[in-house]
């Protein structure tokens, strides 16, 4: 038997729960923010900052230590978008962050020749390093040996040596400052590793790049900092360094608030000045010595 | 074999010592994928309900886009989302981009589909003669609707869970739409992909533990109501 009351009472319990979620869902998609109480200094008028920056800067664990630092000496929020130098400039060109903190340098001079970029100043250097398994099969650390002078096309003695003896290397494939190098490298050493049955590019963060090349016994190139967080799981030891052409320079640029007016401008300016600051600076010299027995970036502003 | 054993050590631990990152990342999990699943649920079982009884000119075109948006890639999504709430995209105004409710938003949509399909094929199971009965018997619309949600809700609970799973197991469009930011829009799945990606295999796996529970305890609160014996 159906009884009347309870009945429609729970149909309108439903009707009930409807729009209380619905009601829910619209309180929650306006009153979204991080939790209060961070900031010391006054709010600015745009509060939002979107740093576009690269994994290897993100993952050392860096700009965790100096956002916050910003965050409550300025009262500004950074929002940080961290994929590859590429994607961090290709963002920057359709204005939709307001700085960049990213090291393809070619890629960088590009954006600010285009007038959308200002600002570029340089904030830290660590190097690239050929790595491989230690029984080495083509040879690449007495490649790299043989060059006296370190300037004197040592990577790219090293790289040839890699495709002349076929021996699998990994590439990051994903227009990273890291690819954007490793393709500078082939060049100089007159190789063209597209398609080649050696060469696999993984389209990967460099983390997992240094894992499938420890996994498959294969050569790469990586930057020092992420291959000395990860030296104690990975097979692989280094082969090549020292050559100038290794240097690996982060930079910051700003996003030019006049080409895009919904860029935040003072903000961006703000942070890219903080990031060439000399507190900036001492907080970059020491990072990483407690933990490896080495910094991992050398500050570049003085 | 080390590896995986210490990813379930390292997880006991984060969750005996209650890490404070770890409890935070945990709740927004529940918090953004609990949200959308209500969402899909509010919006997707009336939906399928009406798609399940009434026939209308174009029902079978608008129900194969329904069983469409059950297999769309989430990632797919996660792009066309972020696309609408760029800046300069048609949604920017809202500056949702890069907050938690812009993951609701993406994963809402990926569960929306799967709860309003299933929903429909739970309504289309049902007796018609139930139908002619309850209306028979002089029950109101919403009497009549929630007798039918009654006899179906064994479908309907399964339709919930799936729209919960979706959701929750999002990592492809939330990483886009939030950005796996610290402290603001990181959550499990997008936590264990960045620890994957730093090769800090221990802290991965312990997060992917620590999802499974939670997706569990979830889903078993739901098919425990889903099981109940009904009352004699």
């Amino acid at each position: 038997m159906v009884r009347r009351r309870p009945r429609a009472v729970a149909a309108k319990a439903v009707a009930v729960v409807a729009a209380m979620s619905v009601l829910v869902l619209a309180i929650l998609a306006s009153g979204c923010r991080a939790p209060a109480g961070r900031t010391a200094a006054p709010a600015p008028e745009q509060k939002e900052v979107i740093l576009a920056t690269t994994t290897s800067a993100q993952d050392s664990g860096l700009l965790d230590v100096l956002l916050p630092m910003f965050e409550s000496q300025t009262g500004y929020q950074v929002k940080v978008l961290a994929g590859g130098s590429g994607q961090a400039l290709a963002m920057a060109e359709q204005g939709e962050v307001d700085v960049v903190l990213a090291h393809s340098p070619a890629k960088e001079k590009g954006i600010v020749d285009a007038g959308i970029g200002l600002g570029r100043r340089p904030v830290m250097h660590n190097d690239f390093i050929v790595v491989g398994t230690s029984d080495d099969p083509a040879g690449v650390k007495a490649a790299a040996a043989a060059v006296a002078d370190p300037g004197d096309g040592r990577a790219a003695a090293a790289f040839k040596s890699i495709a002349g003896g076929q021996a699998p290397f990994i590439s990051r494939g994903d227009q990273s400052g890291t690819h954007v190098k490793e393709l500078d490298i082939w060049k100089a050493a007159g190789v063209a590793p597209a398609g080649q049955p050696w060469y696999q590019e993984c389209g990967a963060g460099m983390a997992q790049a240094l894992k499938i090349a420890s996994e498959k016994g294969a050569y790469t190139l990586a930057d020092r900092g992420t291959f000395l967080a990860l030296r104690d799981t990975l097979a692989l030891v280094i082969l090549c360094a020292g050559d100038p052409v290794l240097t690996n320079r982060y930079s910051v640029l700003q996003v030019n608030p006049e080409r895009f007016d919904r860029v935040n401008g003072p903000g961006g300016k703000a942070l890219a000045d903080f990031l060439v600051s000399p507190v900036a600076r001492e907080v970059i010299r020491p990072f990483g010595v407690d933990r490896f027995g080495e910094p991992l970036f050398y500050p570049d502003s003085e | 074999m080390g590896v995986i054993w210490n990813g379930i050590v390292e997880a006991m631990r984060l969750l005996v010592r209650g890490d404070v990152e770890v409890l935070r990342i945990a709740a927004l999990t529940l918090r953004v994928s609990g949200t959308a699943t209500l969402f899909a649920v509010a919006v997707g079982v009336p939906l399928g309900t009406a798609l399940g009884l009434v026939s209308f000119r174009g029902r079978r075109a608008v129900v194969s886009v329904v069983n469409l948006g059950m297999g769309l890639p989430p990632v797919v999504v996660g792009l066309w989302v972020s696309i609408f709430l760029w800046r300069y995209g048609p949604f920017g105004f809202l500056h949702l981009l890069y907050t938690p409710a812009a993951m609701i938003v993406a994963q809402a949509t990926l569960a929306l589909p799967i709860v309003t399909a299933l929903t429909m094929a739970a309504v289309q199971q049902l007796d018609p003669r139930l139908r002619l009965q309850v209306l028979a018997l002089g029950a109101s619309r919403p009497q009549f609707l929630w007798c039918l949600w009654r006899e179906a809700r064994f479908s309907l609970m399964a339709a919930v869970m799936a729209g919960f799973g979706g959701a929750v197991s999002e990592v492809g469009a939330s990483m886009m739409v939030g950005g796996n930011m610290l402290g603001r829009t990181r959550v499990l799945t997008t936590a264990t992909v960045m620890e994957v990606a730093r090769g800090n295999y221990a802290l991965a796996i312990a997060l992917s533990i620590i999802l499974l529970v939670i997706a569990y305890l979830v889903v078993l609160a739901l098919t425990l109501a889903q099981q109940r014996r009904r009352p004699a």
